[in-house]
């Protein structure tokens, strides 16, 4: 039974991994770019959320709601800002600029709304479902998480594989030369997918600190690495993927925790990592393209 | 490409090599002349190691990222390794070497050859990897290093050394020295680095890697890099040549990080995380892939800045992370750097050649 | 190749920049993390610290100050630099740093360059040790650990007991190694004792199933206060509830916006400073503080209120002059230090020792209601 507690634990985990390593994954998947900047627009979702929720005393959703919102606007913001005008240099370059709007958005945040971490209310409360005599218990914030992402993640393939905005998305990500000479607008698609990677992004920072509920500037930033680590665990650019790998990635750790050694519990992680990347070189869901010469 | 061409890119090659020793060596000239006049403020003069150890550290990565094409986002792991083998070395032999300019010396050879095995052992899963996850794998090799030595305790006494994991079983006896403390790193260390010491440390990293640049190997890391399969076709190993670079670059990583720590009194592996790596990282893109000199002038702006940012105060970080972005879209927006070329006529006819 | 020397021209420009002179104020410098993850503590003692300035100048005494805090994000190479910063700026007296391992290598250069330093929270004893003229206003990391142990021991609160602690931090270790060290001697059983790290300090269902699993009566949490809070919430979700231990960084959890207070119902800590007690001086304080930054003061703005007035104190005592230069000062600075005793928000009667350590009375707290009460 302990085990099964443990196993929960790493799910429940595990779930926040997967919703945000979505947002790194799709935006990684259209514009081949690692965005770094991802954790901290989950950071901002968050605030945005608490101050609705706590401050405003809003109906947690329609926090959620104006979140997403700010958060939306705000990536398509950054991206044609920062990541536009790169879009001709090296993929480096890019990221590094992307790290530059993580350190903007983190000192920003620490400027407009103090270092003093926030307890983050829960959107939903803070029950639990309880389950054989209560000797296991699932929260209600991990069970709608695992909801959210199986949710967005149909939501999402549906979109990328039956709409036109999808078959777009898609193009672009296989040859932006090709797709812009069949009349797809580029830039538009690759703002589109920002728009859509930072919505989602606020229902990460909603969930995060709803599960974990401390809220600081720097909140977004090591979860994102994790989830970055989880999109590529599961195949950088495959949305199952990401969700396959952030599971796994929340158990494993859970479970190096529990079995091995708490205090190696992320080298253990990341030594899992590695063997599953030798194993298969394109993460577990990921496709391996093939080189022409 | 015909002969002359080829002829003309080596002029060029070596005209950018002397370049960069004659601004090193000009600019250690100055620096140390201001510097023993009392000219520089302390701040500056607090800075010119951490400065020298960053742009060893930048000609290094740069060995990796821009000369043989690979993303790594773990260098500060090996300087990590160098920074902790090195300073362990220096503090056990500080009885039998009272000079400390030899300590020194002896102790960055100690940390660029740990540095030079993890780097080994390292790259042979790494190397089969390539791109985003290499990358990715080299990140989880950083913080596996750093996990591993926020957990390691080191300690020497009359009967030799001891060393544990996880927690502190070494039983030392009376007048035994803990050198590692796990996530405590290693207090009181000897500073001991200078910066006549840095300096020569840089022009040595800057000789190895242009001699191995201009050498059968350097062409062979360019030619993999600019095009894999073709110089697979042709017979190259590739994973040799890939492996050179790599233990060569974590080597220089490793004296890079022993003379870091040692010019602080404390040093913990915290310090050498995921963002250290980046920094790193930052000065290699800025400078110019595979532009020696420009990393090394990317290095010390960039740890200036955000000392000089200090009369903003609050506003200090947040200005430093818009002139990161600034920078970066200036050096590679297509439509300001063409400006910038119209500025320079120099470069237009180096780029003509 | 323009580019190069443009470059070149902004690095050498760069370079150029000092400033030293005296004025009628004594300056007073100090670095801590103003940005970052640890920032929380940098400015609760930038701002406690600039609150005493302010009423100390208001005074019209004396003793006047000119207080410069800059930002070292929590990290050693750049708390050197702010150091130098600050020396050009032309400090006098210091306030070290505020955490830690940023202060054992600030406290190496005001020992060589003969500054005094009087540092509001660095607490691990590397800070101090073998340094004349750097001291302490907070407990050192191995007192806390010990003290904790013998308070619990003596009364009788548990006999096993679990602890959590932060592996990659020097605050956390220090406290847990003492406490181990000393607690089979005081018939207390360590039962579990499981870490966490930055980037795995979200779930802490492992560590809190191993404290209940191996029947731990008491759980010891020498942390700061945010991970604490979701220890806290995490153990009431899964229906475990141990008695709770903390240390001096667990003040503050009271005062986080939005936090269930509640959730630290019976938590014991013991801690200097308590931001409800009744007294003069800690009720001014705590008033001026919230008027000005709209937050409660927690221990790290308390014990940087209390440096400066210590300072005054010292300096008045030393007759001491706006005019000396440090090396001076550092003289006259350890002469007052090691015979005054010195009365202020965070302890009556403190008293400092010749390596630097400070003595005063840890006050066992215990949360009721959502307020300290006190432990006795």
């Amino acid at each position: 039974m302990v085990f099964l507690n443990f196993f929960i634990s790493g799910i429940s985990l595990g779930s926040i991994y997967a919703i945000i390593a979505l947002g790194y994954t799709m935006v990684y998947g259209i514009a081949k770019m690692l965005n770094f900047a991802h954790g901290d627009v989950i950071m901002v979702g968050a605030y945005v959320c608490f101050y609705a929720v706590a401050r405003y005393n809003l109906n947690p959703f329609l926090g959620v709601l104006i979140a997403m919102i700010v958060c939306t606007f705000l990536g398509m913001i950054v991206e044609r800002l920062a990541y536009k005008p790169l879009r001709q240099a090296p993929s480096l370059a890019v990221l590094i600029t992307a790290i530059g709007m993580s350190y903007f958005l983190q000192n920003t945040a620490l400027l407009l709304w103090s270092s003093n971490p926030k307890v983050f209310p829960s959107i939903i409360g803070r029950g639990a479902f309880k389950l054989f005599d209560g000797r296991l218990s699932v929260s209600h914030i991990t069970a709608l998480t695992i909801i959210a992402c199986i949710v967005i993640m149909i939501i999402l393939s549906l979109f990328i594989s039956k709409t036109k905005m999808g078959k777009a998305m898609r193009a672009c990500s296989e040859d932006k030369g090709a797709a812009q000479l069949m009349g797809i607008n580029v830039n538009a698609t690759i703002s589109l997918t920002f728009a859509i990677g930072s919505g989602l992004a606020a229902i990460a920072g909603a969930l995060l600190c709803s599960a974990y509920p401390t809220l600081m500037p720097t909140t977004g930033a090591l979860p994102g690495i994790k989830a970055f680590t989880a999109a590529v665990f599961g195949g950088i650019g495959s949305i199952p993927g990401a969700f396959l790998g952030g599971l796994m990635l929340g158990v494993i750790e859970i479970f190096a925790k529990a079995y091995i050694s708490s205090q190696l519990s992320d080298a253990v992680v990341f030594a899992v990592l590695i063997i599953v990347l030798l194993v298969k070189p394109a993460g577990l869901l990921g496709k391996l393209t093939q080189e022409k010469v | 490409m015909t002969v002359r061409r080829l002829i003309n890119l080596k002029r060029v090659e070596a005209r950018r090599i002397y370049l960069t020793y004659f601004v090193v060596i000009l600019a250690y000239v100055i620096c140390q002349t201001m510097s023993s006049t009392k000219i520089l403020s302390s701040s500056m003069r607090g800075m010119l190691v951490p400065i020298c150890a960053y742009m060893v550290m930048s000609v290094s990565l740069n060995l990796v990222v821009g000369i043989s094409g690979e993303l790594s986002l773990g260098h500060a792991g090996f300087m990590s390794v160098g920074a902790f083998s090195g300073v362990a070395t220096a503090i056990l032999m500080q009885n039998f070497i009272p000079f400390a300019p030899v300590r020194l010396a002896i102790a960055m050879i100690i940390a660029a050859v740990f540095a030079a095995i993890a780097g080994f052992l390292i790259g042979i899963p790494v190397l089969r990897l390539k791109g985003d996850y290499l990358a990715i794998v080299t990140l989880a090799f950083g913080e596996i290093i750093k996990s591993i030595l926020n957990n390691f305790y080191l300690g020497v006494d009359s009967g030799g050394l001891q060393f544990s994991m996880l927690s502190d079983t070494t039983r030392l006896l009376q007048g035994g020295r803990l050198i590692i403390r796990g996530p405590m790193g290693i207090s009181g260390i000897q500073k001991i680095s200078t910066f006549p010491a840095g300096f020569i440390l840089l022009m040595i990293s800057l000789m190895i890697v242009f001699n191995l640049v201009s050498s059968r190997s350097g062409r062979a890391f360019m030619a993999i890099r600019d095009d894999r399969i073709a110089a697979e076709s042709i017979g190259l190993d590739i994973t040799r040549y890939k492996m050179t670079a790599f233990v060569m670059s974590a080597a220089l990583a490793g004296a890079a990080g022993a003379l870091f720590a040692m010019n602080y009194s404390t040093i913990v592996a915290n310090k050498f995380d995921f963002n250290t790596s980046i920094l790193i990282l930052v000065f290699v893109v800025l400078g110019g892939q595979g532009n020696m000199l420009g990393g090394i002038i990317a290095a010390a702006v960039l740890t200036i800045l955000p000392e000089k940012l200090r009369q903003f105060s609050d506003y200090r970080m947040l200005l430093y992370a818009i002139i990161l972005i600034v920078m970066m879209l200036a050096t590679n927006n297509a439509e300001i750097k063409e400006f910038l070329n119209k500025l320079n006529p120099f470069r237009k006819k180096e780029e003509a050649e | 190749m323009k580019k190069v020397s443009i470059c070149l021209v902004l690095v050498l420009a760069m370079a150029f920049s000092s400033s030293c002179a005296f004025g009628a104020a004594f300056k007073i410098g100090g670095t801590g993390p103003l940005t970052g993850g640890a920032a929380i503590y940098g400015n609760a003692a930038k701002n406690g610290a600039e609150i005493a300035v302010e009423e100390i100048n208001a005074m019209n005494g004396d003793i006047k100050f000119e207080i410069r805090y800059e930002d070292d994000t929590h990290d050693a190479e750049k708390a050197v630099n702010a150091y130098n910063a600050l020396k050009d700026w032309g400090m006098q007296i210091s306030l070290g740093s505020v955490t830690s391992k940023p202060c054992e290598a600030t406290a190496a250069e005001n020992f060589a360059d003969r500054i005094f330093a009087l540092t509001p929270s660095a607490s691990s004893a590397a800070v101090t040790e073998g340094k004349d003229n750097v001291f302490q206003m907070c407990f050192v990391d191995p007192n806390q650990g010990s003290a904790s142990a013998q308070y619990i021991a003596e009364k009788g609160l548990a006999k096993k007991v679990a602890i959590i602690w932060k592996n990659d931090d020097v605050y956390s270790k220090g406290i847990r190694d003492t406490f181990v060290e000393k607690a089979p001697s005081l018939g207390l059983e360590i039962v579990s004792e499981t870490t966490f790290a930055d980037g795995n300090d979200n779930d802490f269902s492992v560590q809190l199933t191993d404290a209940q699993t191996k029947g731990a009566e008491l759980v010891f949490l020498p942390m700061y206060y945010q991970p604490a809070s979701l220890i806290l919430a995490q153990a009431t979700a899964m229906g475990y509830a141990p008695k709770w231990f903390g240390v001096d960084g667990m003040d503050g959890i009271l005062t986080m916006e939005g936090f269930d207070k509640s959730l630290a119902e019976g938590v014991m800590l013991l801690t200097p400073f308590n931001a409800d007690a009744t007294d003069e001086r800690t009720k001014n304080f705590v008033a001026k503080y919230q008027a000005k930054h709209n937050e409660i003061p927690n221990q790290f703005a308390a014990d940087g209120y209390d440096c400066v007035y210590a300072y005054k104190e010292a300096l008045e005592l030393a007759k001491a002059t706006p005019d000396m230069d440090a090396e001076t000062l550092c003289g006259k600075m350890i002469e007052q230090f090691t015979t005054m005793t010195f009365n202020g928000v965070t302890g009556e009667n403190v008293k400092w020792s010749a390596n630097g350590e400070v003595t005063k009375d840890p006050k066992g707290m215990v949360i009721k209601n959502g307020a300290y009460v006190g432990l006795d």
